[in-house]
């Protein structure tokens, strides 16, 4: 079931000289119970983009859905009741600093009138165990931590049981113990509550970590999107490879490695799942009588699968026979293009540049 | 210069007056300052209710009305004032203008202590379903309330100084009193009684303010 679905969504706003367009024709279907990532660099649009599903911003064209209902129109009691249904958690917290934490976690409580006093006080209790924060219920926002704040944010976005929460860059503040520990309260809170939840972030280690499935925004447009594993692994446009990059300890890239070095039995290998801890690519080597040198790579997790991926150029008998064997006990085997010629380099640079890269 | 002939019961009167002007004064500049202040921020450039025509009007009246000095505002009212008091004398006679005179610059204060609070509070407020009402009442105005209370007490010293100029037009209190004896009738001591009770009244008013600043700081 899809829980929030955008349809060609523009927004633009006024600037000195006419319109600026921040986002331009989106189309982004989100189902329910996952989380969603959306990735990009600052000013790509993606905070916009995610102010856009509560409509705290207004598209200038096209439909929001949430929970199959067209949303996009919604204004007074109608756009509250929306808006208790979808939780967010911004990147600066923006806690309330003259109420305690508890009654930061009551205010959107108290909003609804729906509630008597013991009833908020015993859901404050409820949610504050969740987060794990009772014991400093009633200390002010100022005597906490940063991720202590933001579990206090987490709290009461979902004080009102919302069908989807939003994070706004909600771990970029954080230090990377903290985000870690953040991200694992979130999955953990989708896990056990079911809740859609859609995660803006600029990092891509956010997103390995945390997502199903990811879109990647550059400037204003969606360029890429898909499960998390294809796009990490395989990312396919410039954008993505730039945000995949920055991830990785050395950049990941081959640029030391000239194009002449990077033979037609060059060939880029990704093991996923179990296959990421099996011996495979060794045992090929000596059944087909192939060496190989391992030009760059990268092993790490998805979530909780493995990956492994390298980019191997491969000398010896029986070159296509390796492949085939490779692909055989289930690996991801992309040649990389043959040796370039000056031409190709020049009109096809994107071959190039791919070519030169593990991810 | 003698201390000996100082009229205390007259003193103690005119002390009387002036904290009943700036009590009296103080509370209503709050009821008409407060929600013009509101207005001024909800209406402002980027604010929830973003309204340029009705800013700029506003604005243009209460800085008319700034432009004034006050003696000559109290003048200039009279007969608004007598129609709203049915006197221009006497404490009565002398609250109308005084409400007039500070309400737009404490309207201001207010403008700029909401403008202050961090507009993702606001934002945050709204994404979990508030309405403009509410995010105003239970998150804007006690986000502020260190920056309000600074604004009333700073607020009611300029009332301190205002009720002295009102005394000069009937108004009674202690700038009266040290009008009349100590520039009137050269006796000096009296003014510098008077004074030096406005001195000790202004010190109390800014540090029950600044007391009232620290408590309410929760940042």
């Amino acid at each position: 079931m899809v829980m929030v679905r955008l349809e060609s969504i523009s927004k633009s706003f006024a600037g000195k000289d006419g319109p600026v367009s921040a986002l331009d024709r989106i189309d982004l279907s989100i189902a329910k119970g996952e989380i969603f990532g959306i990735i990009g660099s600052s000013g790509a649009g993606k905070s916009t983009l995610v102010r856009l599903i509560n409509l705290l911003e207004r598209p200038t064209g096209g439909e929001v859905f949430v929970a199959g209902e067209r949303v996009t129109d919604a204004r007074g009691e109608r756009l509250r009741e929306l808006r208790r249904s979808i939780g967010m958690v911004f990147q600066h917290f923006n806690l309330l600093s003259a109420r305690t934490v508890a009654r930061n976690v009551a205010y959107p409580l108290e909003l609804t009138g729906r509630y008597g006093k013991d009833e908020i006080t015993e859901k404050v209790a409820r949610l504050l165990a969740r987060v794990g924060l009772s014991e400093h219920a009633h200390k002010y926002p100022r005597e906490l931590s940063g991720g202590q704040k933001q579990r206090v944010g987490i709290a009461r976005a979902l004080a009102c049981e919302p069908q989807v929460l939003l994070c706004d860059e909600a771990t970029s503040a954080l230090d990377p113990q903290t985000t870690g520990a953040v991200l694992d309260l979130l999955r953990q809170i989708n896990r056990d509550l079911g809740v859609t939840i859609v995660l803006i972030t600029h990092e891509m280690d956010v997103i390995r970590r945390t997502c199903d499935r990811v879109a990647v925004i550059d400037r204003g447009r969606v360029v890429e999107q898909g499960p998390v594993t294809d796009v990490f692994l395989h990312p396919r446009h410039p954008a993505t490879l730039r945000l995949v990059r920055e991830a990785e300890p050395d950049g990941g890239s081959l640029e030391a490695i000239s194009a002449s070095e990077l033979g037609s039995s060059t060939v880029r290998l990704t093991f996923t799942g179990p296959n990421a801890h099996r011996p495979i690519l060794g045992r090929i080597a000596r059944e087909n009588v192939v060496d190989y040198a391992i030009l760059a790579g990268r092993v790490g997790h998805i979530r909780e699968a493995p990956y492994a991926q390298f980019i191997v150029s491969l000398s010896g008998r029986d070159i296509a026979g390796a492949i085939a064997g490779l692909r055989a006990s289930g690996v991801d085997v992309e040649l990389q293009g043959g040796p370039q010629t000056e031409q190709t380099a020049v009109t096809s640079p994107r071959v190039g540049e791919r070519a030169l890269h593990v991810v | 210069m003698s201390f000996e002939n100082i009229y205390w019961g007259d003193i103690a009167a005119a002390l009387g007056q002036t904290l009943a002007m700036v009590g009296g004064a103080l509370l209503l500049t709050i009821v008409v300052g407060l929600p013009l202040g509101i207005l001024l921020f909800l209406t402002g450039r980027q604010q929830l209710f973003q309204a340029p025509v009705a800013y700029g009007s506003l604005s243009f009246v209460l800085n008319i009305i700034r432009s004034v000095p006050f003696i000559i505002l109290l003048i200039v009212l009279m007969p608004v004032t007598v129609l709203v008091t049915g006197t221009s004398l006497g404490i009565r006679g002398v609250i109308f203008p005084l409400v007039v005179g500070t309400s737009p610059f404490f309207a201001r204060l207010v403008e700029t202590a909401l403008r202050e609070v961090d507009r993702g509070i606001i934002e945050a407020s709204l994404a979990m379903g508030a309405s403009t009402s509410q995010t105003i009442l239970r998150a804007v105005l006690p986000e502020a309330l260190p920056s309000l209370f600074a604004a009333v007490t700073v607020t009611a010293i300029v009332l301190v100084d205002y009720t002295a100029m009102s005394g000069a037009i009937g108004g009674g209190g202690l700038g009266d009193l040290a009008i009349r004896y100590g520039y009137h009738r050269f006796q000096t001591e009296i003014m510098l009684v008077c004074v030096a009770i406005l001195i000790v009244f202004v010190q109390l008013i800014q540090a029950g303010g600044n007391r009232l600043v620290t408590h309410f700081s929760c940042r």
